[in-house]
C-alpha cells in the first residue's frame, strides 16, 4: 500500500477545539520557561553566539584591513555577523527535541501544536535580543568608529523587526532541517537567502545611523519592507508548521 | 496519466521554437546601443520568466499536496522545480554573457531582477538536497512540500526588496532601448515567451510521463515476481510512488 | 461503554516496505492486551499509532471510541506512552520535567510529588535526569505517563530496567489493578502472558496469532521469534 498522505482538512479537525489541556497560552508559557531553564542550566546557545560575534568582528578588522567602520560598511559588516550568529542558534533550536524525544511528548499532549511554533520563535528571539545585548556594545567598542548613542534607538526599532524576521524563519528552517540527516549544512543554506530581504532592509536602514558625521535619519521605508516581511512570513509560518510536526 | 496532448505539444513547441528564432535573427532590428547582442534578451528574459514561473508553479502544486495528500502533485511540484533550476542555470549564463557583451564584466551587481533571481535560484538550489537528505517517503514530500510554499511566497517579497534596494541609486543596465519597444521587438519577445512556456510544458510532461512510467514498471515488477524482484530502491530526491 | 480500542485491517507503509497490515481486534476497557513479535516485526508501529503518533494507512481504527486521525485531537491527553525513549530531557530534574508535562497537560502540580513519592524518588528528584540510573530513570517515565491518569496506557517494555522493589511500586500506576485498558510489549514471554487478557503476535507487520490469553501458552508465543 502507498502512504496516504493526510488532508489538510483531515488536519484542520484535528486541532484541538474542547481540549482537557492548558490552552494555548499556558502552552506557550511552559515551552519557553523550559527552553529558557535548559539554557541557563547547559548555557549551550546564547554564549557561543556571542563568542562567535567577537570572533567575527576580529575577522573582520583583519579581512577588511580597517580598524574603524561607518555608515555602509558598519551596517553591512554589524547585520552579516548578526546573522551568522543567529544561523549558529537556529542549528540548536530543536536538538533537545531531537534527541531526548520531546517531540514525541509535546504531540501528544493536547495542546494545539502552533504552540510549539510560537515558543520556539519567541525563544529564538529572546536569544538573539541576549545577544545583542553584549554584541552590539561590543561592535561599537571593537570596530564602530563613530559613536553609537545616537543611533541607539532607530538601532532598537530595526533589531525588534529584523530580530522577529529572523526568528520565524530560523524557527521554520530548524523545525524542517531538524528531521534531515544534514542538519547543519540545511540550515544555513536554506536560511541564509530566505533571510537575506531582511538583511537587505536592515542594512539599508542601519546604513545612516552609523554616519560618520553623525547619526542621520532613520529611513522608514525600510521599516515597513521589515514589518511587510515579519507579517508574510509569520503567517506563512503559522500556516505550514503542522505539516513539519504530523507523521 | 501524464501523457496525454504529448505529442500535441512537442509539434507545438517545436514550431513556436523555430518560429522564434526565424523572427529574432530574421525580423527583430538590431537595438540602437548594443547591437546584434542585444538579441539575447530574447532568450534570457522569456528564460527568466518561465523559470520563475516554474518556481512558483512549484509552490502551488505542493500546497495543492498538502491540502488533497495525492502524492501526484508532489511529483508535479518536483518536476517543475526541477526544470526551473535548469532554465535558471541558463537565466544566469545568458545574463552573464549579455552583462559581458553590453557592460563589460561578466557580472554586474546594478541589475536588480538578476540579483533577485540568483537569491531564488540559491534557495531554490537546495530543494533536492533537502529532499535527498530525508528518507522516509511521505515526509520527504510533506517536507519539501513545506519548502517549496516557502520558496513560492519569497520570489515576490525578494524581488520587492532588491528592487527597492538598487532602484534610486543605479540605472537599470540591461533593459532594452531606453523606453518603450518598437512593434517588432514586442512581437518578437511575445513570441519568444509563448515558445519558452511551451516548452517548459513538454518538457514538464515528458518528465512526469517518464516518472510515472518508472514508477508503474517496478511496482509491477513487484507485484508480479514479489518484493525483493525490482532490487532495494536507492536513495533518491525524486518522488517514487504516487 | 465503547470498546478502548477497535482496529479493522489496520496498516502503515514505509515507503514500499509495509511495516503493519491487515491488524484486526477489539479491547474492551480495563483489559490488557499483550503484543509479542520479534524485532522490526511492527509492534512499535502498532503502539505509535494507537498512540495517534501515527496515522494509520489503511483499514479503521477507533480509540476510546474517536476514529484515528480525523480525531487524534480528542485523544490525546486519554492516552499515555511509554516508549523506549523515556522523554525526559536529560538536563532537567526529575521533578522540572514532571511538571513541565503536567503544565503541558493542565495537571495539577501537586499530583508531580504524589507520584514522586509512590515512586520513591523524592529524595533524588531535584537532581538532572542524566545523573539517575536506567532503573529510576524509568520510574520517572512512568511517573510520566501516569501523570494524567490516561484511560489507554501502551507500554514498551515497562519494567525494563527495575528492580523488583521498584516493579512493585510501579504496578499501582501501570499494572493490572490500575485501572486503565492496556497495551503491554514484553520480551519476557511469561510476564506478558500473565499480564494479558488478549494476545497479538506480529511476524513481519501481519498478526499471525490472535487469541484469548488463556488459550495461548508459551510455546505459541515462541513460534512468531
Amino acid at each position: 500500500m502507498a502512504g496516504a498522505a493526510p488532508t489538510a482538512e483531515a488536519r484542520a479537525a484535528e486541532a484541538p477545539r474542547d481540549h482537557a489541556g492548558g490552552g494555548f497560552a499556558s502552552a506557550v508559557s511552559a515551552l519557553v520557561r523550559k527552553d529558557l531553564r535548559l539554557e541557563l542550566r547547559t548555557r549551550e546557545s546564547v554564549p557561543a553566539m556571542f563568542l562567535f560575534s567577537l570572533s567575527t568582528f576580529v575577522l573582520f578588522r583583519f579581512g577588511l584591513d580597517r580598524e574603524s567602520l561607518e555608515g555602509d560598511l558598519a551596517s553591512g559588516v554589524l547585520w552579516v555577523t548578526l546573522l551568522f550568529a543567529a544561523v549558529l542558534g537556529m542549528n540548536r533550536l530543536f536538538v533537545a527535541e531531537r534527541e531526548e524525544g520531546g517531540f514525541d511528548a509535546f504531540l501528544l499532549a493536547p495542546v494545539d501544536r502552533t504552540s510549539l511554533f510560537v515558543a520556539k520563535a519567541a525563544v529564538l528571539f529572546g536569544f538573539l535580543v541576549a545577544v545583542e545585548v553584549a554584541a552590539i556594545p561590543a561592535f561599537a567598542v571593537l570596530l564602530l568608529g563613530p559613536s553609537p548613542f545616537q543611533a541607539l534607538p532607530g538601532l532598537l526599532a530595526i533589531l525588534l523587526l529584523a530580530d522577529v524576521g529572523i526568528a520565524v524563519i530560523g524557527t521554520l528552517v530548524g523545525a524542517l532541517a531538524i528531521q534531515t540527516r544534514a542538519r547543519d549544512l540545511i540550515v544555513p543554506l536554506i536560511s541564509l537567502p530566505l533571510v537575506l530581504p531582511v538583511v537587505i532592509a536592515a542594512g539599508h536602514a542601519t546604513a545612516p545611523l552609523f554616519a560618520e558625521a553623525g547619526a542621520e535619519a532613520l529611513p522608514a521605508r525600510w521599516l515597513g519592507v521589515l514589518g511587510l516581511y515579519d507579517l508574510v512570513f509569520g503567517l506563512l509560518a503559522l500556516a505550514v508548521f503542522d505539516f513539519l510536526l504530523e507523521d | 496519466m501524464f501523457g496525454r496532448g504529448l505529442q500535441t505539444l512537442s509539434i507545438a513547441s517545436v514550431v513556436l521554437v523555430t518560429g522564434a528564432f526565424a523572427l529574432v535573427f530574421l525580423y527583430a532590428p538590431n537595438d540602437a546601443d548594443q547591437g546584434f547582442v542585444q538579441k539575447i534578451f530574447y532568450l534570457h528574459v522569456p528564460l527568466a520568466i518561465v523559470a520563475l514561473g516554474g518556481f512558483v508553479d512549484g509552490g502551488v502544486f505542493a500546497i495543492q499536496y498538502l491540502r488533497t495528500g495525492d502524492r501526484g502533485h508532489d511529483l508535479r511540484s518536483y518536476v517543475a522545480i526541477h526544470l526551473s533550476l535548469i532554465l535558471g542555470l541558463g537565466v544566469l549564463a545568458t545574463g552573464s554573457i549579455w552583462a559581458k557583451a553590453s557592460w563589460g564584466a561578466w557580472w554586474v551587481w546594478d541589475e536588480p531582477t538578476l540579483v533577485s533571481f540568483l537569491i531564488v535560484f540559491l534557495l531554490f538550489a537546495c530543494y533536492q538536497p533537502l529532499r535527498f537528505s530525508i528518507d522516509d517517503p511521505e515526509r520527504q514530500a510533506r517536507y519539501a512540500a513545506v519548502f517549496a510554499i516557502i520558496g513560492g511566497a519569497f520570489v515576490p517579497l525578494n524581488f520587492l526588496a532588491v528592487r527597492l534596494a538598487e532602484s534610486l541609486i543605479h540605472p537599470r543596465v540591461l533593459s532594452t532601448t531606453g523606453g518603450s519597444m518598437p512593434g517588432e521587438m514586442r512581437l518578437t519577445f511575445l513570441v519568444s515567451t509563448v515558445a519558452m512556456v511551451c516548452l517548459f510544458v513538454t518538457l514538464w510532461k515528458y518528465e512526469l510521463a517518464s516518472k510515472h512510467a518508472s514508477m508503474r514498471l517496478r511496482a509491477l515488477k513487484r507485484a508480479l515476481a514479489g518484493d525483493d524482484a525490482a532490487g532495494p530502491l536507492a536513495r533518491t530526491a525524486a518522488p517514487t510512488q504516487i | 461503554m465503547a470498546p478502548a480500542i477497535e482496529l479493522s485491517d489496520v496498516g502503515r507503509a514505509y515507503g514500499e516496505r509495509t511495516a503493519l497490515s491487515g491488524v484486526t481486534l477489539t479491547l474492551e476497557p480495563g483489559r490488557t492486551l499483550a503484543v509479542f513479535g520479534a524485532n522490526g516485526a511492527g509492534k512499535s508501529t502498532l503502539l505509535r499509532i494507537l498512540a495517534t503518533l501515527l496515522r494509520p494507512h489503511a483499514g479503521r481504527a477507533r480509540v476510546l471510541g474517536r476514529d484515528l486521525p480525523q480525531d487524534g485531537w480528542a485523544v490525546r491527553g486519554r492516552v499515555g506512552l511509554l516508549a523506549h525513549d523515556p522523554m525526559l530531557y536529560r538536563e532537567l530534574s526529575a521533578r522540572e520535567n514532571l511538571r513541565f508535562h503536567a503544565r503541558l497537560h493542565g495537571v495539577d502540580e501537586t499530583r508531580v510529588e504524589a507520584l514522586l513519592d509512590q515512586v520513591g524518588l523524592r529524595r533524588r528528584a531535584d537532581e538532572p535526569v542524566r545523573m539517575l540510573s536506567r532503573g529510576m530513570t524509568q520510574r520517572v517515565a512512568i511517573c510520566r505517563v501516569s501523570l494524567h491518569e490516561p484511560e489507554l496506557l501502551l507500554l514498551d517494555e515497562p519494567l525494563a530496567n527495575l528492580d523488583p522493589g521498584a516493579a512493585e511500586a510501579v504496578e499501582p500506576l501501570i499494572g493490572r489493578s490500575a485501572g486503565p485498558a492496556r497495551v503491554l510489549i514484553s520480551h519476557d514471554v511469561e510476564h506478558g502472558l500473565a499480564e494479558a487478557d488478549l494476545v497479538l503476535g506480529l511476524k513481519a507487520g501481519r498478526p499471525a496469532l490472535l487469541a484469548p490469553a488463556a488459550s495461548v501458552t508459551a510455546r505459541d508465543v515462541r513460534g512468531l521469534y
